[in-house]
């Protein structure tokens, strides 16, 4: 994209400057704020050939592919931002059908007046992620519409990833007998987006979990490659809509227990004060996993023993159930419908 | 958690299941009524019926501050936004609770209208002050325990002269609705009451003290335990309910003795009183016309009140035709004998009081209807 012969007048005002209708049009200012802003912290290989796509090798196998808009408020939170969310929950996506990402495309749309200074914050960090999980972002597009059309900045981005020969994941495989699996404590990102909200702030250290899985996901793949039926990371709707989800799309019922649900005591604390229950909050760096009961301890193994699974644990089985509930039995000894997210999860008053 | 784990002890329910299992008497029913929502919450989030031997039976009250509004004074809210422009501040649940055609405050905001959920009342007049071109109206809703708050805002507005803060107050009193669920109005053909007792308020009972439902039980003949909202509380309430019962005693026992007093809180009630007076008469969703059963701001504080501020007109819509909501809150029907029951009425489009929160007695029966013809016995 870089041309030798090519200079602007003037440097992108990175400190003071806002996006403006020009860096959407196609024109000089466009093409400045890609070379200086998005490739810059971008830069790989496929980028710099400045297409309108990008041209890679195809390997034999299964391919994958999936989507994620990213339009979250605040833009900063405790733990992460847009920008690393945006590479995180895209690569995760991929990564729950068992396959291997490999590059990453980008979207934004920029609302007139944004900060430049946040925008490179956002697009050092979304580098940052992109660079620690060894994903590049080889193409992108970028669109500004005007003042009070926009949130500040939405990001969609597009994975391709390729699965393993042999592997066959998806989220209608839970069998009755299934153990079910999730990968460490639930509800941070929520509460961690939460504390940092405007009208809400209280303080507290809970940091969001946002993480690339895929490393996990290709560690536990590699221990058991037939062992393992569903993947799915618990984002919006929390782990409880998460595990509906799946018992839906398997025909089959669940039933957890509580007392073995991960769960850090700032966030229960955070969620008892709201009057939401951790279930339901979002999580963008935990995996739930159903394999067979016999394969359920070795895997645990190998989960628990890397950096972002060590907090996994067995939280129950699938059952037949031809009606597709999900049960729970409490900590306290009951036991209870854990039911799918109706609307909103709004706080409770009383 | 320090403080909160001790109330969910799954060891002391396991005693107290015990001990309940042994003094209920197997050749009767005993049918409490838990009146608030939060104890609903608790039998339901803590799976307590489960723990209750099979006569012990849960009804499922009124007692859930965003369902017993009634569709009328949504539509007076949604009128405010779209008619004058308010910024219209609310708690959380309320955005969902429908008005009439199906519209609701979400729907409202969805459509450009200036609705915002709210933590406190502090947020509200923070609001204001931010917005000092805009009239912010705080939409109040609850029992005694919200009302409170909402005094305290009203008196901070006028020290500090915010003229563009008022409230649309719907405030509702538990005792009322307790005598409405017992002797249901005029109007109303005489039926049969199939409650026991009731598990009283906490967190209003906390405000109001236990002396308000002295008169209920001895004019009803109903025993009220008040019970905390931890699921030992409720428990432990329940245990003191049925030896009521056994024993033929009729009273107000407390529970709760950690918070709530006889008196309750002067201090709270004395400030509700310099600010607020009852309204003759005040609808609610599944009761109807409940006579002396909410407050409303008294003349001196007028200026805060959005009812003067701006024309809010008495909207009667009845509820939905065909809504068996009273008799559900009595007891004497189970949702699944409403016509409306799953068909237009659901959780995600709800029709009447009992659907509207999660708590509902109907939505929680939507759950647990499921939940019995599926393999519960085989819970883990």
């Amino acid at each position: 994209m870089s041309n030798p012969g090519f200079r602007y007048s003037q440097r992108l005002d990175l400190r003071s400057g806002t996006v403006d209708m020009t860096h959407g049009s196609g024109g000089r200012a466009m093409a400045q704020l890609v070379e200086e802003l998005f490739v810059r912290h971008f830069d790989n290989e496929l980028l710099r050939q400045g297409n309108d796509q990008a041209s890679f090798p195809v390997e034999q196998g299964r391919m994958v592919m999936s989507t994620d808009g990213h339009v979250i408020s605040p833009l900063f939170f405790p733990g992460g931002d847009i920008g690393s969310l945006a590479v995180h929950g895209t690569l995760n996506d991929v990564a729950m059908s068992g396959a291997m990402p490999l590059y990453l495309s980008a979207g934004f749309i920029l609302e007139e007046g944004f900060p430049l200074a946040d925008l490179d914050r956002i697009v050092a960090s979304m580098a940052e992620a992109s660079r620690k999980a060894g994903v590049p972002v080889v193409t992108g597009d970028t669109k500004v519409v005007e003042r009070g059309k926009g949130d500040g900045v939405f990001i969609t981005t597009t994975g391709v990833g390729t699965v393993p020969m042999g592997v066959n994941i998806s989220g209608d495989r839970a069998q009755p007998g299934d153990a079910i699996l999730v990968s460490g404590s639930i509800g941070n990102h929520g509460v961690a987006i939460m504390s940092s909200r405007e009208n809400l702030e209280f303080e507290t250290t809970i940091e969001s979990d946002s993480a690339a899985l895929h490393q996990l996901v290709a560690e536990m793949v590699a221990a058991a490659p037939d062992a393992i039926h569903c993947l799915r990371d618990p984002t919006r709707g929390g782990l409880a809509t998460t595990l509906n989800e799946l018992a839906r799309q398997s025909s089959v019922g669940m039933h957890l227990r509580e007392s073995a649900i991960p769960m850090d005591e700032q966030v229960m604390a955070a969620c008892e004060l709201l009057g939401l229950d951790p279930l339901y909050v979002a999580n963008e760096g935990k995996l739930i996993c159903i394999c067979t009961a016999e394969s359920a301890d070795a895997l645990l193994e190998v989960m628990c023993s890397h950096p972002l699974g060590v907090q996994s644990a067995i939280i129950g089985e699938v059952v037949t159930d031809d009606q597709g509930l999900v049960q729970m039995k409490t900590r306290f000894g009951g036991s209870r419908v854990v039911d799918w997210l109706a609307g909103e999860p709004l706080p409770r008053i009383c | 958690m320090k403080y909160i784990d001790e109330f969910r002890s799954k060891e002391l329910a396991h005693t107290l299941a015990d001990a309940i299992a042994r003094e209920v008497d197997t050749d009767r029913e005993y049918r409490l009524m838990e009146f608030c929502g939060g104890h609903t919450h608790a039998i339901f989030r803590y799976g307590v019926q489960k723990l209750m031997p099979p006569n012990v039976k849960f009804i499922h009250g009124p007692g859930c501050p965003v369902c017993v509004l009634p569709i009328g004074r949504i539509d007076n809210a949604i009128e405010l936004v779209q008619q004058h422009e308010v910024i219209l501040c609310t708690y959380g649940d309320m955005m969902r609770v429908p008005g009439s055609g199906r519209n609701s405050l979400l729907k409202i905001k969805a459509g450009g209208g200036d609705v915002r959920m709210v933590w406190s009342t502090q947020d509200v007049l923070q609001i204001a002050r931010d917005n000092p071109h805009r009239q912010v109206v705080f939409f109040a809703i609850g029992f005694e325990t919200t009302t409170p708050p909402t005094v305290v805002a009203i008196e901070q507005a006028a020290a500090e002269g915010l003229k563009n803060f008022s409230v649309f107050c719907n405030h509702v009193l538990t005792p009322a609705a307790i005598r409405a669920i017992l002797a249901p109005g005029q109007s109303d053909e005489p039926e049969p009451m199939a409650i026991d007792g009731f598990l009283g308020p906490s967190h209003v009972s906390a405000i109001i003290g236990t002396r308000p439902y002295e008169p209920l039980v001895e004019a009803y003949g109903k025993p009220v335990v008040i019970a905390g909202f931890e699921p030992l509380d409720v428990m432990q309430a329940t245990r003191m309910l049925i030896r009521q019962l056994n024993e033929n005693r009729v009273e107000v026992e407390n529970e709760y003795t950690r918070v709530v007093t006889r008196e309750g809180n002067r201090k709270a009630q004395a400030l509700v009183d310099k600010v607020l007076e009852l309204r003759p008469t005040f609808e609610w969703r599944g009761l109807g016309m409940v006579s002396r059963s909410a407050l409303r701001i008294r003349p001196a504080w007028s200026e805060f009140d959005a009812e003067q501020r701006f024309p809010v007109p008495e909207i009667t819509a009845s509820d939905m035709r065909g809504c068996e909501c009273p008799r559900i809150l009595r007891g004497v029907k189970k949702p699944t004998d409403c016509k409306l029951f799953g068909a237009v009425c659901t959780p995600e489009n709800p029709m009447g009081s009992c659907m509207v929160s999660s708590e509902g007695a109907c939505a929680a029966y939507w759950s647990y209807g499921r939940f019995r013809s599926g393999s519960e016995e085989s819970a883990a």
